[in-house]
């Protein structure tokens, strides 16, 4: 009983919120590793993109739920989705055509690429502010919870309930389907092939006939809408606020390292250590210490090993730790 | 500019007392506050409220046998300790002021504390300074202020959980100077009552999740869970993410936390969650606002009824005193402030020389609910709500 108690603990506050979060972590990876692949540079704005699409997202959700329009239990968002999406490639595209191309003429240096795309971010993040404004946002409706704590903690006729928002359902399912999708896209399809061949070698893939532009497009509008999908989800999840899109950057380059850079398997692997790591490394054990030893040997301290105020540097010793140690990440991807 | 017409006004009125020449020396009050520098639109009308007990206690024609009653001007500045030293040795040295109502900062007081009261053993009496730290200061019995300490709120909390027989609360507090000083000054109260605090977690302000940081609250446990912050940023974020989880049900909520955007957000989820604000019930405060009306400023700006209360105070406890001697009615401060006696709202000032001229007791209320304790500070009025159907509903005052 106690050690069910333990697990029970350990799942609401650890494995829950973890793989949650570790699937959003996922889209904005899969994002930066795939750009990374194609066009060779560490897309800095990929945190405001995904921020761009979910303000469209947003608004799209107010308009609806405005109408009247809704398909509860799930969230509105859900409907609006599309038309971040469509955004977010829109706006993708455009930043392509405005500026990354003129540097892919130039055949700039990765390091210009990047530097470049932190001015995007600028741009794009002062769009965002402007239209939507720096505020909090919620935007989520339906159903909250497929299973609530105290429902749960009755259910299971334990002292600790394992409370699951809807949210998080979706968030898995919709990374799996997301994932599954994009991996038969790059292993079955002509796109995808031509897209893998132009990431292993881009000038025997231009020998034999692929269309650079159109595989540039390709990733552009694959990378955008994964991002659009992120955000939401992040944003459904938690709450929206466009300060957060520049803090997560982190945790997705953290995990597009640690993965391998241009490795779409290597960029969810890293994107879930990255998030295990970060709740597991500041949770507390106290409770679930308690539960599994003998009453008297309650621990008096938190057991935490870094205040949750460290969250951060945990991405941050993550990345130290992986450049130093193995550059080429867990699935050998590119040195940067 | 400032100093300039200080100087004019007081230059002023020692003229007035050479022409006066009456058979009594005045009684002189320094209105020691910081007229120039960062409060000194705060500062106008809470000088106004002083003078305008001074003024109601000298018409009166009661204290100590008909003395006239004077306002003397200083500036204290707020964040000018020099200068603040410099107004208020001017005060006592030169103009002979028999007390001091100021200063406005907390920083200042100190600095004219030190320098000025202790040296020359003059009571003085602030109306707004509530840095905690004056609760400690070495004052040898000069200084009172009618302003609550900011630690006081601790306290109240403190109070509030060992009278609803909570033993054990875990405390969360945003990361920044009210955060912090909030959440040491109610873990202190808290555990001197013998409560237990189970960890203590600070959040920053303006994240999207605080799944981590109530995971960390929940691991140690406790009945309630404090959140020392602010209702429409991280506070809002802890409460939210402890409901989701099931962590805790039930939250104190301290001044920062109390506001109607938070029931509207939550609804009836926080039934039973505890609130602590600033608030009276007391007449005083209404009573102080008509007394004002048509003299230039408003009897209800923040610190004008404490400002009222210091000047109120001084006086009276000379009345009870017999004496305008700082080193004897400084005794009997607290006498004139706390019960037994007949209670003094704003306004009855006459009828409360009158009483202590014929040897009876006043309980001086005000226009704060005054109740000064230890060592010398008003103990602050304090509303306790709790939300029941998803509305604040007032339950005492504390």
């Amino acid at each position: 009983m106690e050690i069910l108690n333990a697990l029970a603990l350990f799942t609401n506050f650890v494995v829950v919120p973890a793989t949650a979060y570790g699937a959003q972590l996922a889209l904005g990876a899969l994002g930066v590793t795939l750009i990374f692949g194609i066009l060779r540079f560490a897309n800095f704005a990929h945190g405001e993109l995904m921020s761009f699409g979910t303000m469209i997202t947003i608004l799209v959700t107010w308009f609806l739920q405005n109408m009247g329009v809704s398909i509860a239990p799930f969230p509105t968002a859900l409907l609006a989705l599309p038309i971040g999406i469509l955004a977010a490639i829109s706006m993708a595209l455009v930043m392509d055509r405005m500026v990354f191309r003129f540097y892919r003429k130039q055949r700039s240096n990765p390091i210009v690429f990047a530097i470049v795309s932190v001015g995007v971010m600028f741009l794009i993040a002062g769009i965002i502010r402007i239209v939507i404004g720096p505020a909090d946002q919620s935007f989520a409706d339906g159903e909250r919870f497929i299973i609530g704590a105290i429902d749960s903690r009755r259910a299971l006729g334990l002292d600790e309930g394992i409370a699951i928002k809807q949210s998080q359902l979706i968030t898995v399912v919709v990374t799996a389907i997301v994932v599954a999708w994009l991996f038969w896209f790059l292993q079955k399809t002509r796109s995808g092939k031509a897209m893998r061949a132009y990431s292993d070698d881009e000038d025997l893939a231009l020998l034999s006939g692929i269309n650079p532009e159109r595989v540039v497009m390709i990733c552009w509008i694959i990378a955008a809408a994964l991002a659009a999908i992120a955000g939401t989800l992040y944003g459904l999840d938690k709450t929206y606020k466009p300060f957060i899109f520049l803090q997560i950057l982190l945790p997705i380059f953290a995990a597009t390292i640690l993965g391998g850079i241009g490795q779409p398997v290597g960029a969810i692997l890293g994107a879930f250590i990255v998030a295990f790591s970060e709740v597991t490394v500041t949770y507390a054990f106290k409770k679930f210490l308690t539960y599994l030893g003998p009453t008297d040997w309650a621990p008096d301290g938190l057991v935490q090993l870094l205040s949750t105020d460290y969250k951060f540097a945990v991405s941050f010793i993550i990345l130290v730790a992986v450049l130093l140690i193995r550059p080429t990440g867990i699935i050998r991807g590119k040195v940067i | 500019m400032g100093k300039l017409s200080t100087l004019l006004f007081s230059a002023a009125l020692s003229t007035a007392v050479v022409a006066g020449a009456s058979a009594q020396e005045q009684v002189k009050i320094g209105m020691l506050q910081g007229f120039t520098g960062p409060t000194e639109s705060l500062v106008k009308p809470m000088a106004l409220g002083g003078e305008l007990a001074i003024k109601e206690v000298s018409d009166s024609g009661l204290l100590l046998g008909g003395r006239e009653v004077v306002s003397v001007r200083g500036d204290s500045t707020c964040i000018d300790a020099a200068a603040a030293t410099a107004a208020a040795d001017r005060l006592v040295t030169s103009d002979g002021v028999h007390g001091i109502n100021g200063a406005t900062c907390s920083g200042a007081t100190t600095a004219i504390l030190n320098n000025v009261v202790r040296a020359n053993g003059i009571v003085m009496i602030s109306p707004s300074a509530t840095s905690p730290a004056l609760s400690e200061i070495e004052d040898d019995g000069y200084f009172f202020r009618t302003a609550p300490s900011d630690a006081r709120q601790g306290q109240i909390i403190a109070e509030i959980l060992d009278r609803r027989g909570i033993k054990s609360a875990a405390l969360t507090y945003t990361n920044n100077d009210y955060g912090k000083g909030l959440a040491d000054a109610i873990q202190a109260a808290y555990e001197a009552k013998g409560g237990k605090i189970t960890a203590v977690a600070a959040h920053e302000d303006g994240k999207a999740d605080y799944s981590a940081e109530i995971g960390t609250l929940a691991s140690a446990g406790g009945e309630v869970l404090i959140v020392a912050g602010y209702l429409d940023q991280g506070g809002k974020g802890i409460i939210q993410a402890s409901l989701d989880t099931g962590a805790f049900d039930k939250f104190v909520l301290p001044d920062g936390m109390v506001g109607e955007a938070l029931t509207d957000n939550f609804g009836d989820m926080l039934d039973g969650s505890i609130g602590t604000n600033p608030g009276t019930d007391s007449p005083g405060a209404s009573m102080l606002a008509e007394l004002a009306s048509g003299k230039g400023f408003k009897g209800d700006d923040p610190y004008v009824p404490e400002a009222y209360d210091a000047s109120a105070l001084l006086l009276l406890a000379m009345q009870s005193a017999g004496s305008t001697d700082s080193a004897v009615y400084k005794d009997h401060i607290l006498k004139v402030a706390n019960a037994p006696g007949e209670k003094i709202y704003p306004g009855e000032l006459a009828k409360a020389l009158q009483i202590l001229a014929d040897g009876g007791d006043i309980d001086y209320v005000g226009g704060t609910a005054l109740e000064l304790i230890e060592p010398g500070e008003s103990a602050g009025s304090f509303r306790e709500t709790e939300i029941k159907g998803g509305k604040w509903e007032t339950e005492m005052y504390h």
